[in-house]
């Protein structure tokens, strides 16, 4: 089970480091989206694996799941989606004001978008 | 206290001018004096205390460890200070009223002012050096907004930032040498440094201590070769001018010198430094005086130069000449305070400052000129005036004075100065009040209101009643002063206006007739200074500063490459070179703890997982295929929690899934629907060859941990989840109770998260993402957006599922559940009614407000927080209790309760502002595509034909 669960964790990381590699701003949030799930995953495995023991307690059960590492993911999982709603939403207005929905500036972009300000900043 | 307010009272006063200027220029004069009177009244009724020989001291700590206290302190010499600075404050207020027109805003300009003034205040009553430095940095950005008060001049904005650039800049000196000195005193209190000033000297940190600070006060006080910024600030305002370069901002370098002088001078190295700088700003400033033309130029040097006069006088160290800075300090206060106030009423009323063109003014101007001659006078050192006294006192020490056993360097040099400035002030009144009356002027001039005028005849009061009578006047003042600079009492010193045949006297009357022959041949050595070239120190200081801008343009140009694919890139190589490196030189043996068996459930997981992951790399382009392909990967993950015996993650995270993909479904209406293929194959390959080996190594790190034996801490929080926090589920009392400072902080950052996303959002509904808002064409995937069937389910369902939601917060504590997971839940109800409904439905018939509940919910989980303060135990300590209830039986109360309810208010705001706001958005574009429609039927007509929307089409046909 340890090696499913690791070999997932894996897939994971790699499908979103690939799409965070890429040139648009909609892949990259779903890489990072990727990217959050495996975080996630890994940190709640610092716990270790357990199945049926669900950390409630109970005087008459011996053995619980590790309740530390399962708390710090829960919150984890809501800021990971308080993150991903900025970013999509940051995206968003990037495209709506400038019309691009690049992460990557091009030199002609540069000029278009600072030159004027570089010019004003460079004299006086 | 008394002591502190003085220096506050301008602060917190600055906060009025702004409100009161709408109700009129007068009254906000009216409302800004009378802050800067009860400033000053205050400080006079300490008068009698400071003058019987008491040091007042007043005291409160502020951060202890590091030596810094709000500590403060008046004698003689503070006590001077205050009250010329707030007295010609006071004065300068009301001469600004009249001076700025109707289209300056005044109220910022007293405000400005004030701060200032508090800032000056504060510097000269600090006892705590470090406190002296705040304020000193004060001074130097209120200096700024003042010089740079007409913004919209270039000369304005670029007078302001090399005053800012030098005095600042001199600031970082001045700090690090404060921190010398009081490491080598032991104490940053003034009080004790001044007693140990032995103890000072003898340090090897002295010379570096004595170099740091200087360079602090010399860039201050503008003193060669830092004199250029001073020049440069005359574009502000001129009651500015009046007030930073009389009896203030420049002072405030003097003031230093003279606080610090039982501690630092006497010794070779301070009489060697100070004194040469003093007498080389005073002779070179009083030259380049003599050529200047704009009037302001020329006061502006000459106050260089008398910066100069008193920097050279407390460079001799001897207490004598202490005791004549101290006189001259006060002299020149009164005098060019009033010339600069004369330089703006011409100004004003001539509109010039320019003395080639101006001219007669002594007829035009009767009473501005008498007031400007005497100033002038005064300037000159001609006899009956104050400034006729302290040079005099000044060449008598000069001509005593040798300079590492030169003997003549001193007379000559001060005796040169003296015969400049003569010069030039004989030039500046001829020029300007006598000759042919002008006739080109801008305006007809003639004497201004009382208001301008009154000022500077109250300055002119002391100018001659000194000049007169000057022991009457000024003896008591002067003396008291001088014992504060010099730590003990003053030497006996005659102020007279006839001291008899001494030297002085000789060098005073060589200089004034000099000065009268050199103006005569004021045009040949114009000519001639013109063809020699000059060092010029303000061109140089711009190369400088040009030279580091480009340096770091090319810096950035560098290192800031726009690409956030190849940060990316480099992040990504950088972390797994560090893992590899680890990897490698580390050792590695397979782990020892036993795995779990697989099962044929978790199996066909992995394969739908894998599958997905897949996928999404092949199609990532069809953006709305990932989207699906990645609630499925959600899907699994939460799968992945239930079978691995954490309940609550897997509802929190099917929850977030719902919420992640309206959101993302939301956006990418608006955005495009497909990326483009942009990346080179080569990159394409490299990115997935690193995509792989990061995933190789994060799969084998998670194995290697998992297939190891670990220590847990976690066993205390099983068994005091009970006991001590009352809940039986642990997971649920680590968040609200063990761990809750954590969760207050992380509800805080959801809901900055959610207002972030609120106001990114409604401020697209302006401007040029407006504009593309409305410009959107329509996108008509299905003809009935709101379908009947779902509006209907999602109203029924909506009460089932906030009863849900409701048991799931209640029931938290000791089941899977709490505020986080019931906050998602309710939330995902309510917005299910935006998408079924609509916007204007939904939003019409929202009662609440989302912002509302974020800030009710953080403020709830803080305050429950803070209650448990009010029994002595820490922040968010949690109690709970069992409160029988009829019918029901015993029911458990926490107050843990409480923060989860905070917690849960936080996450339904959060998630309901951030989907309603982009829903807002949404509906705008909606809203447009349907008029787009409307208006272009012809090529709206394929998308939508007319049988669809009949009522539509006829209307935009017919319009």
């Amino acid at each position: 089970m340890e090696l499913l669960v690791a070999s997932a964790i894996g897939l994971l990381t790699a499908v979103g480091a690939y799409l965070v590699l890429r040139r648009r701003t909609f892949p990259v949030v779903i890489g990072l989206l990727f990217l959050s799930y495996a975080v996630n995953l890994f940190l709640f495995v610092m716990g270790r694996l357990a199945i049926d023991k669900p950390a409630i307690y109970s005087p008459d059960v011996a053995g619980y799941a590790d309740p530390l590492p399962q708390a710090l993911t829960l919150t984890a999982i809501v800021i990971s989606f308080g993150m991903t709603a900025l970013i999509v939403v940051l995206s968003l207005r990037g495209f709506l004001e400038t019309g691009a929905n690049d992460v990557t500036i091009g030199p002609d972009d540069m000029q278009r978008t600072f030159g004027s300000q570089q010019k004003r900043s460079g004299h006086e | 206290m008394k002591l502190a307010l003085i220096a506050l009272i301008p602060f917190f006063g600055a906060l009025l001018p702004p409100f009161t200027a709408r109700s009129g220029r007068d009254l906000c004069m009216a409302v800004t004096a009378a802050v800067t009177l009860c400033a000053l009244l205050l400080l006079l009724s300490e008068v009698p205390s400071v003058y019987a020989g008491e040091v007042v001291r007043w005291s409160v700590e502020w951060v202890p460890q590091l030596g810094l206290a709000f500590s403060f302190r008046l004698d003689g010499l503070a006590l001077f200070f205050a009250a010329l600075i707030l007295g010609i404050g006071l004065l300068i207020i009301v001469y600004a009223r009249y001076y700025l027109t109707r289209s300056d805003p005044i109220g910022r300009f007293y405000a400005y002012l004030l701060a200032f003034q508090g800032a000056m205040v504060g510097i000269v009553l600090s006892d705590n050096i470090l406190l002296l430095l705040v304020f000193w940095e004060l001074t130097s950005l209120t200096s700024f907004l003042l010089i740079g008060y007409w913004s919209g001049e270039p000369a304005s904005r670029r007078g302001a930032r090399m005053a800012l650039v030098m005095t600042g800049g001199g600031g970082l000196a001045l700090i690090a040498g404060m921190l010398m000195l009081g490491h080598i005193a032991g104490s940053y209190e003034l009080t004790e440094i001044l007693a140990r000033g032995d103890q000072i000297k003898a340090s090897p940190l002295y010379l570096p201590a004595l170099l740091l600070i200087l360079l602090g006060a010399f860039t201050k006080s503008a003193q060669f070769p830092f004199h250029f910024w001073l020049p440069q600030a005359m574009a502000a305002p001129t009651p500015v001018s009046a007030y930073l370069h009389s009896a203030t901002m420049v002072k405030a370098g003097v003031f230093l010198l003279a606080r610090l002088w039982p501690a630092l001078s006497g010794t070779d190295e301070w009489f060697l430094i100070v004194s040469l700088t003093g007498i080389v700003t005073m002779t070179v400033a009083a030259w380049i005086a003599l050529f200047k033309e704009d009037l302001k130029a020329l006061l502006a040097y000459s106050t260089v130069s008398h910066l100069g006069f008193m920097t050279m006088l407390l460079g001799f160290g001897t207490p004598i000449a202490a005791v004549i800075a101290v006189f001259h300090v006060l002299n020149h206060a009164t005098f060019k305070a009033a010339l600069f106030m004369c330089a703006g009423i011409i100004d004003h009323e001539t509109g010039t400052r320019d003395s080639r063109k101006l001219g007669g003014l002594l007829v035009l101007m009767p009473i501005t000129s008498t007031l400007a001659l005497i100033a002038t006078a005064s300037m000159a050192g001609l006899p009956l005036t104050n400034g006729f006294l302290s040079k005099e006192m000044m060449l008598e020490q000069a001509a005593h004075t040798a300079y590492a056993g030169v003997t003549w360097l001193f007379p000559v040099l001060a005796t040169l100065a003296a015969l400049f400035s003569a010069a030039y002030s004989f030039r500046l009144a001829v020029d300007t009040f006598f000759g042919p009356v002008p006739r080109d002027l801008p305006h007809q001039p003639h004497d201004p209101s009382p208001g301008m005028w009154l000022p500077v005849a109250i300055l002119i009061v002391p100018v001659i009643a000194i000049g007169i009578m000057p022991e009457l006047f000024a003896g008591a003042i002067v003396r008291n002063t001088a014992e504060a600079v010099i730590g003990q009492a003053p030497p006996a010193v005659k102020l007279a206006l006839w001291h008899g045949l001494t030297p002085a006297l000789g060098m005073s009357v060589i200089a004034i007739l000099g000065g009268a022959l050199l103006l005569f041949f004021i045009r040949p050595i114009e000519t001639l200074r013109a063809a020699v070239w000059r060092p010029q120190a303000e061109r140089m200081f711009t190369a400088v500063i040009d030279a580091a801008v480009e340096v770091a343009r090319r810096f950035m140009a560098f290192t800031h490459r726009n690409a956030l694919q190849d940060y990316m890139l480099i992040i990504a190589i950088a972390v797994i070179g560090v893992g590899a490196f680890g990897f490698l030189t580390g050792q590695y043996a397979p782990g020892e703890r036993p795995m779990l068996p697989m099962s044929a459930a978790a199996v066909v997981g992995w394969i739908v997982l894998a599958v997905a992951c897949i996928a999404t790399v092949l199609k990532h382009r069809n953006r709305l295929l990932v989207l699906i392909l990645s609630a499925v990967v959600g899907l699994i993950v939460s799968l992945g929690f239930m079978q691995f015996s954490a309940p609550d993650l897997a509802l929190t995270q099917i929850s977030v899934d719902v919420v992640t993909t309206i959101l993302l479904l939301l956006a990418l209406n608006l955005l495009p629907k497909e990326s483009p293929v942009e990346t080179p194959g080569g990159r394409r390959l490299t990115d997935g060859a690193i995509a792989l080996i990061a995933g190789i190594g994060v799969a084998g790190l998670a194995y290697a941990v998992m297939t190891r034996g670990f220590e847990t801490i976690s066993g205390y929080h099983i068994a005091q989840s009970k006991p001590g926090g009352g809940g039986t589920n642990v997971v649920n009392v680590i968040l609200v109770d063990f761990r809750g400072l954590d969760t207050f902080g992380e509800i805080i950052v959801l809901g900055i998260a959610g207002l972030t996303i609120a106001a990114l959002l409604s401020s697209a509904l302006r401007g040029a993402a407006a504009r593309r808002l409305d410009a959107m064409r329509p996108n008509v995937e299905s003809k009935d957006a709101h379908p009947l069937m779902l509006s209907v389910a999602t109203r029924v369902l909506l009460p089932l599922i906030l009863t849900a939601g409701l048991y799931i917060l209640l029931r938290g504590h000791n089941l899977p559940g709490g505020g986080f997971i019931a906050g998602l839940v309710v939330a995902i109800a309510l917005i299910m009614q935006y998408i079924a409904s609509g916007y204007a439905w939904a939003e019409s018939r929202l009662r609440f407000d989302a912002a509302a509940m974020i800030g009710g919910g953080v403020t709830m989980a803080g305050a429950i927080g803070l209650a448990s303060l009010a029994f002595d135990w820490p922040f968010l300590t949690s109690t709970f209790g069992y409160v029988p209830l009829p019918l029901i039986g015993e029911v458990e109360v926490t107050s843990a309760m409480v923060f989860d309810i905070g917690v849960f208010l936080t996450v339904v705001g959060t998630v309901l502002l951030s989907l309603a706001t982009i829903s807002r958005v949404e509906h705008r574009a909606e809203k447009a595509s349907e008029r787009n429609i409307a208006a272009k039927p012809a090529d709206a007509a394929p998308a939508a034909p007319a049988a669809q929307e009949p009522a539509v089409v006829a209307g935009g046909a017919g319009e």
